[in-house]
């Protein structure tokens, strides 16, 4: 292996480690509690108090007069946190909706962060330089000390939220009814809300105030597709969090050109991107497939369906039916029915005889009557209880003859009764 | 049937022991006024609820009845009044209360299982910062066997119907162990099956001494359903027992003109049905 990437991979220089280590350190807070901020729906407020955060930094910069790392972040953490107060005071005491006072705490917070900025840029002091990299990131001129601060600063919001799971989770699931049972809600919304400034603040320093957002809920969103825990999701947020800062690092690394703050949000990016495709369950993939099969089903229940009820017509539930006659009855494309009857065959639910004509197997007269039955009875449902038009029930039992499942066809019999014929008279087949 | 009544007379005398007992009503509500943005919404609510009884909140839509169900339960701040629980101020007598929010008031594409909603009922018990014990375990395990859905304790709540929903709702007020119960609109986009779950668990409750307010929104089934009732347009138009209170001419006040002949056509149909599913 190449050696520079060795010394990579084994952390072996000490700048190194204190990139990778600080880039990593640096976002895993930010993910664990980002997940929160997702299930809540608030995913711009961490956005709103990223912004906030700035004011704070240049404030503290002009009264300390050096980029004190402990200094900023206190600056960092008073006027993020007072954000968040504005933001929750302008929804409770005023008709402003929470979009907007989102909206308009960002831009106040930030444009006032500019400003000062600006102001500490133009008087000249020597230690002001490298200010601007609050805007972007920092996190390849970190030093061990930076990454002492915040990594620690990290490691306890874990902590907080490890000891504090079941009461965080309980508020992010129902605020209410928190209050009802007598738990101190502002105060846990408090914690919650001290949580996330202190992520925000310790996240900025890796990739700077504008990407911050992406810090907090890119992970989440990613870590969501693949489980239905809590817990689970905030330890694979995490796990997220660290392989975007891990790559973002190791991407900088390599082309030193390229900073390392918005390389971390790339890869962070990609992880959810990857996620949205493969996740089983929710990913997009895993539905398209699923949609695939529901559409192969479907198409080999209305074959059946229509094969069975030709055989009602005639009297013959066996006899063999060319494409044409199939047609007559159900308008299906050749080239969709042959396909469908091909993997009917396979399925073993029908017979191909000489002469392209097909017949109905055992099997495949029981399930064709199987639909007709969940279709014939959906339509005697609706008539009788839902009290709709005769000749408007069709349709609907198209789809929904598809999805009962045998459990509420029985309920279904039981209600209705065992009905003799449908609301078009014609005969119910039961087994 | 004789040993049938003679266990519930044994209950109901064990009912009646209970309240003298405690002798003091579960809930009293004084001058209680809410108001959102200085716009009254519930106007001067003063009633006291009698122990063991089936209650229904009853009037129109905006009629305040969430409203006076948040009151109660402090979770809206009171613009005047207040509230006692068996005598005492909610904040000592929070353990004797269980909450049934609104089903739509959650995400129920929340990332957890049906037992971790249910064990939140226990949170209230267990206390801040502590870990469940086993016996909690059990305790909301009891209660999704008590609601008919034991088989879904490991389910994701995503995946539960519109009735599922509702019990695991109830399962979590069951597992607070109370002794008064408000519940906010459960009969709300439930099937028929949950719905008649839902009663009887109601009336076990009650045979067992429970004072449960239910806010219902079906004026047929309240005589059915309820002992007492509580009329509330902003105001509490009358609270009684049924017979007394679930009148004509006190809906007619209740309702205003909104109680028109469709409603009456509804209720009518309602009553036939019923009828047809006797004979």
């Amino acid at each position: 292996m190449n050696p520079e990437l060795l010394d990579f991979f084994l952390l072996r220089d000490s700048s190194i480690r204190t990139v990778v280590l600080g880039s990593i350190l640096l976002g895993v807070g930010s993910a664990a509690i980002g997940c929160f901020a997702l299930l809540r729906k608030r995913a711009l407020v961490g956005d709103a108090v990223a912004h906030a955060v700035l004011p704070g930094v240049a404030l503290a910069f002009m009264i300390v007069g050096t980029k004190d790392p402990l200094a900023l972040m206190i600056g960092a953490i008073v006027t993020g946190w007072f954000s968040m107060v504005s933001m929750d005071y302008i929804v409770r005491k005023s008709r402003i909706r929470e979009d907007a006072a989102i909206g308009l705490t960002l831009s106040v917070f930030f444009g006032l962060g500019i400003l000062l900025l600006t102001h500490i840029q133009h008087s000249g002091s020597a230690n002001q330089t490298g200010l601007d990299k609050f805007l972007f990131g920092q996190a390849a001129s970190l030093l061990t000390k930076d990454v002492v601060i915040f990594g620690s600063v990290s490691l306890l919001l874990l902590l907080i939220i490890l000891f504090s799971f079941k009461e965080l989770k309980l508020i992010s699931f129902d605020p209410d009814f928190t209050k009802a049972i007598g738990f101190p809600a502002r105060f846990l919304e408090l914690l919650m809300t001290t949580l996330l400034v202190l992520a925000v603040v310790v996240g900025i320093q890796a990739v700077g105030v504008v990407l911050m957002a992406a810090m907090l809920i890119t992970p989440a969103a990613a870590a969501r597709y693949w489980t239905e825990r809590l817990g689970v999701m905030i330890l694979l947020s995490s796990l997220f969090g660290i392989v975007s800062g891990y790559g973002g690092a190791f991407i900088s690394y390599l082309e030193p050109k390229m900073p390392t703050g918005p390389w971390i949000v790339v890869v962070a990016s990609l992880t959810f991107f990857f996620s949205l495709l493969v996740a089983p369950g929710r990913g997009v993939i895993a539905r398209a497939l699923r949609r695939r099969q529901n559409v192969r089903v479907t198409l080999a229940e209305n074959i059946l369906k229509t094969m069975h009820r030709i055989g009602e017509v005639d009297g013959n539930l066996q006899g063999e039916r060319s494409l044409k006659e199939i047609q007559e009855y159900r308008m299906i494309p050749l080239a969709t029915l042959r396909r469908g009857l091909a993997r009917l065959v396979s399925d073993r639910y029908v017979q191909e005889r000489v002469g392209d004509r097909w017949s109905l197997t055992p099997e495949g007269i029981a399930r064709g009557a199987r639909i007709t039955r969940l279709h014939r009875l959906w339509e005697v449902y609706l008539t009788e209880y839902v009290r709709i038009a005769p000749d408007h029930v069709h349709d609907d039992a198209e789809s929904i003859e598809h999805v009962l499942t045998p459990e509420l066809e029985r309920e279904l019999e039981g209600l209705l009764n065992r009905p003799e014929s449908d609301p078009h008279q014609q005969v119910i087949p039961y087994r | 049937m004789k040993f049938n009544e003679s266990l519930s007379g044994e209950k109901k005398e064990e009912v009646e022991q209970r309240t003298a007992l405690s002798g003091v009503p579960p809930l009293e509500v004084h001058d209680l006024t809410v108001s959102y943005h200085r716009r009254p919404v519930l106007w001067d609510i003063d009633f006291a609820t009698p122990e063991g009884k089936l209650i229904a909140i009853v009037g129109p839509n905006g009629a305040g009845k969430s409203t006076l169900i948040k009151g109660i339960m402090g979770l809206v701040p009171l613009a005047s009044g207040y509230v006692k629980i068996y005598g005492e101020d909610l904040e000592r007598a929070r353990s004797r209360v269980g909450y049934v929010p609104q089903r739509n008031s959650v995400d129920w594409d929340f990332p957890t299982s049906v037992l971790d909603v249910v064990m939140m009922g226990r949170y209230g018990r267990i206390g801040l910062f502590r870990r469940p014990r086993d016996s909690d375990r059990d305790v909301a395990m009891e209660a999704l066997r008590q609601v008919g859905i034991v088989d879904l304790a490991k389910r994701q709540i995503s995946q539960l119907s519109g009735g599922q929903q509702q019990r695991v709702f109830i399962a979590r007020a069951l597992a607070q162990d109370a002794d008064l119960y408000l519940m906010d609109e459960p009969f709300v986009g439930v099937d028929a099956a949950t719905e008649g779950a839902i009663i009887e668990l109601l009336r076990e409750m009650r045979r067992r001494g429970k004072t449960v307010i239910v806010v219902h929104h079906d004026l047929g089934t309240v005589r059915e359903y309820f002992d007492w009732v509580l009329l509330l347009n902003l105001r509490l138009v009358a609270f009684g027992p049924l017979d007394e209170v679930f009148t004509d001419t006190l809906l007619q006040q209740t309702y205003g003109g909104r109680l028109n002949l469709l409603t009456k056509v509804a209720e009518l149909m309602k009553e036939q049905e019923r009828g047809r599913d006797l004979q």
